[in-house]
């Protein structure tokens, strides 16, 4: 491949590309991405390959991996194009009825397309509703990609802004594009993306590096992870566009080590973009030279702090350091470097094609553009999101979300992974941008949410974040090291029953101090799930406390599980499915619970027929007596024995 | 070097551009508790105890001492309420790791945290005195401060002590390999160390321990 030297260098190979391509033809897309790797997209992809060539298909009909879609709940994904046909759920076995159903009679497979809630069949992807309803804006082009082929971005226009942006516009234009659009930082605090260009722009040592955050480590949160995974070249072209408006000629990504597929992506795309004169030396002739280094984290959370991780890329632990002079400033080896995340690096080519105006028209006022939201925990269509700035929860959860699964009642959801907070069910209704989620104790963050439903105990989560963030502390500072500990044996004695008047004003007391003391983020932040939850879910804790119950029946310490004698039939399969063997009785015999054995699994709850209703679930009242052993069952009227 | 004036805690003080707060403040005779703070190291920012609230305009914010360079202008507060509350937090978490230690013992005395100044010795912590002080005494005996391991690293440039693990986890460790052959002619870390524990795990690693 000859470099391309100009931009109509580009714009021809853009257009031979382009003229191979037959719109009409068939082409079958399987998602490839993370999730639906794991439910075997692989096997699925090359069953289609088998069994087009086994029909004679092979050239009607192309294949392509793409990259997440996003639907993860029902990978895996597969879409035909030019129709958009789209199927759920795929397995290998579906294939050949695919492959003669679909490719070869025209016909819908119905089994395998989305059903709506009142039985209606849907067959396009993009009349979904968990589509439809969003604004897939950066994350779009991903389904149409085979994020291992530099011509499928090219196809779709990709290279056009950093063309654009070379040729005719000055990296002063660039800025201010950027600085008009108001791309707020979409990794975590928000920072107005063209600010923090301008401080490394201006600040006056050389060399300037540009970085890509791609840490991403919030449980439940992948993202960044997909759309690196799924559209790497996107990543590369802001980046770019970025390093030519600051002034930099060398630039990082900096991936986790746990994201092989991304790196591997990643590498090929940073491969074909210098074969292309895309990246290096004189790209596409402007006399710009820019190149990227891709540096692999070693698996810690504390990383993705700006300042850890230049001090990780700097070939030292990746420690956050103090300094008052903003990396922007003074970085990467005491060098002005600018770090931004992978969705707000992939959002700049968007607003150098379609300009400011069309960016700012998208999102509130004060948060700008769409985000790319994972959506997961007690929801029924568990996947990755993007929607507009200032679209509210209910939206998100109940209309591209489909609710809660089982009939549930919601309960919060955590917005901004370990930093974030819960929002509760009360606030609902409340948009979702930088400000508001703020306001409301908890943050934006890379853009995790995960949702609760009412079986979720809001002292157990807390719990559950700071033993997280108990483990990825560094520990260099006091606060953070010692404070998340203390705050941690806490929750842990309030959990098991053990929690005193007070706890929680000391909880309030240390998280002030963990927030005001410590020395990053990760310190700063992490008291947020406690101070949150306690300030709406102040109860809960109450009752942990004072009642000794968990009103969410989660906690084992503070439940326990009993057979009522009045509804056990003796149908003994909460007997034969105890693991501890701590139910004693008998056909005929009232089924007992040994309280001293019971692990409070939950097994016999779970199993317990519903129409017998047996087995109870109590917290914070007086077990009932057990009945003597050997108690004869109760029958209803009309029962055999009885 | 151009000199600023800042204000600290009502006292207009002179200083050189470039230098911090806390240097600034400590020649003008101010005593801001620190542990890992070092005149011959550079800044470390992780004991926390130096922080201070500063004033611009109307907002104040908390910072380092040990860190935040002089501004011309700045005002600064080491004791507002909002430093001693959190230092005597800061200081109730270290006794509980190290309690016995003097700097530790001598802050709380200052502070007037109760049930820190009855105890003189290492020994005397087991119990003694849990009962009165905030958090449960679990002592490792470290502060985790790092002057021995920067000491080691930046004046001698042996790094023959260093950290290992993260979090609560996180200890400081001899290379035995190298502290073998450097340390015995040195132990000058012994005198930096708060605690005095560093002399201690010297000794596990003077000598090959039989296995």
């Amino acid at each position: 491949m000859p470099k391309l030297n100009s931009a109509s260098d580009l714009e021809n190979l853009r257009q031979e590309v382009v003229s191979k391509r037959d719109p009409n033809k068939l082409c079958v897309t399987i998602c490839s991405g993370t999730g639906c790797r794991a439910y075997g997209s692989e096997q699925v992809a090359e069953t289609f390959a088998e069994e087009l060539s086994k029909n004679g298909l092979k050239d009607k009909v192309d294949i392509r991996r793409t990259g997440c879609h996003g639907f993860c709940e029902r990978g895996t994904l597969v879409v035909i194009f030019p129709e958009e046909i789209c199927y759920l759920k795929v397995k290998p076995d579906d294939v050949p009825e695919i492959v003669s159903t679909t490719l070869q009679e025209g016909k819908v497979v119905d089994r395998l397309l989305y059903e709506k809630s009142d039985g209606e069949k849907v067959v396009h992807e993009s009349e979904i509703p968990f589509y439809s309803n969003q604004n897939r804006t950066v994350f779009g082009n991903n389904r149409f990609i085979d994020p291992k082929k530099i011509d499928d971005y090219l196809a779709l226009g990709g290279y056009k802004a950093i063309s654009k942006a070379l040729f005719d516009l000055s990296p002063e234009q660039v800025m201010d594009e950027v600085k008009a659009a108001n791309l707020r930082g979409r990794g975590g605090g928000g920072f107005p993306a063209g600010i923090k260009w301008e401080t490394t722009r201006d600040a006056p040592d050389e060399p300037k590096y540009v970085i890509v955050n791609a840490d991403e480590g919030d449980p439940g949160a992948y993202m960044d992870r997909s759309l690196l995974e799924g559209n790497p070249h996107s990543v590369l072209e802001g980046l770019t566009i970025g390093a030519y408006a600051i002034g930099s000629h060398q630039g990082f990504i900096y991936v986790r080590q746990e994201y092989p597929l991304a790196v591997e992506n990643l590498n090929i795309a940073i491969e074909q973009a210098r074969e292309h004169g895309l990246l290096g030396e004189n790209i596409l002739g402007s006399g710009f030279n820019f190149d990227v280094t891709v540096h692999r984290g070693a698996g810690a959370f504390v990383s993705g702090e700006s300042s850890a991780l230049m001090t990780a890329i700097e070939g030292k632990v990746g420690e956050p350091r103090p300094k008052y002079i903003r990396t922007a400033t003074s970085g990467i080896w005491d060098k002005p470097s600018d770090l931004n995340n992978v969705e707000t690096w992939a959002t700049v080519p968007l607003i150098i094609n379609k300009g400011a105006d069309w960016f700012t028209g998208i999102g509130t006022d004060r948060s700008k553009g769409t985000k790319i939201f994972s959506l997961v925990g007690k929801v029924n269509n568990t996947g990755l999101v993007e929607v507009p700035m200032g679209t509210t929860i209910r939206e998100i959860i109940y209309n591209i979300g489909g609710g809660i699964p089982g009939g549930k009642k919601f309960k919060a959801v955590q917005t901004g992974g370990p930093s974030g907070g819960v929002i509760p069910e009360s606030l609902i209704d409340l948009p979702v941008d930088y400000d508001e989620l703020a306001r409301a104790g908890s943050m934006m963050g890379s853009g995790g949410m995960i949702v609760m439903d009412e079986d979720t105990c809001m002292v157990d989560i807390a719990r559950y974040y700071l033993n997280f963030l108990a483990g990825e502390s560094c520990g260099k500072c006091v606060p953070c090291r010692e404070g998340i500990y203390q705050m941690l044996k806490i929750l842990n004695r309030i959990c098991d029953g053990e929690g005193q008047d007070g706890d929680i004003e000391l909880l309030e007391e240390i998280g002030e101090v963990v927030r005001d003391f410590s020395l990053c983020a990760l310190g700063a932040t992490a008291p947020n799930p406690v101070l949150s939850t306690i300030s709406y879910f102040r109860d809960e804790y109450e009752a942990h406390i004072k009642e000794k119950r968990c009103p969410a029946g989660v906690c084992k310490s503070l439940i326990s599980y009993y057979i009522d004698p009045d509804k056990c039939q003796a149908c003994m399969i909460c007997l034969r499915n105890c693991p501890v063997g701590a139910i004693s009785g008998d056909k005929n015999v009232i089924h007992v619970i040994d309280q001293d054995k019971c692990t409070k699994c939950g097994t016999c709850f779970e199993v317990c027929p519903s129409r017998f209703g047996a087995v109870k679930k109590i917290s914070g009242e007086e077990l009932p007596e057990a009945v003597p052993a050997g108690t004869p069952v109760k029958r209803e009227k009309g029962g055999k024995n009885g | 070097m151009a000199e600023v004036t800042l204000t600290i805690d009502g006292r207009e003080v002179k200083a050189e551009e470039g230098t911090t707060i806390l240097e600034a403040a400590q020649s003008a005779g101010f005593d801001i508790p620190n542990l890992c703070y070092h005149p011959m190291l550079a800044p470390y920012g992780a004991c926390r105890l130096c922080m201070v609230e500063i004033e611009r305009g109307k907002r104040t914010r908390l910072v380092s001492s040990c860190v935040y360079p002089v501004e011309d202008g700045l005002t600064v507060y080491t004791e507002s309420d909002r430093v001693v509350k959190g230092r005597k937090m800061l200081l109730e978490f270290l006794w509980a790791r190290a309690p016995g230690c003097k700097a530790i013992r001598d802050y709380g005395t200052r502070y007037g945290i109760s049930g820190m100044e009855s105890i003189r010795e290492f020994g005397e912590a087991y119990g003694a005195a849990a009962s009165k002080t905030k958090f449960e005494i679990e002592p490792t005996f470290c502060v985790l401060c790092g002057l021995c391991v920067r000491y080691c690293a930046e004046i001698k440039k042996k790094n023959a002590i260093g950290f290992i693990g993260r979090g609560t986890e996180r200890e400081v460790m001899f290379f035995p390999e190298i502290a073998r052959e450097e340390c015995p002619q040195c132990e000058e870390c012994f005198s930096v160390c708060p605690t005095g524990l560093v002399r201690l795990m010297f000794d596990l690693v003077k000598e090959p321990q039989s296995p």
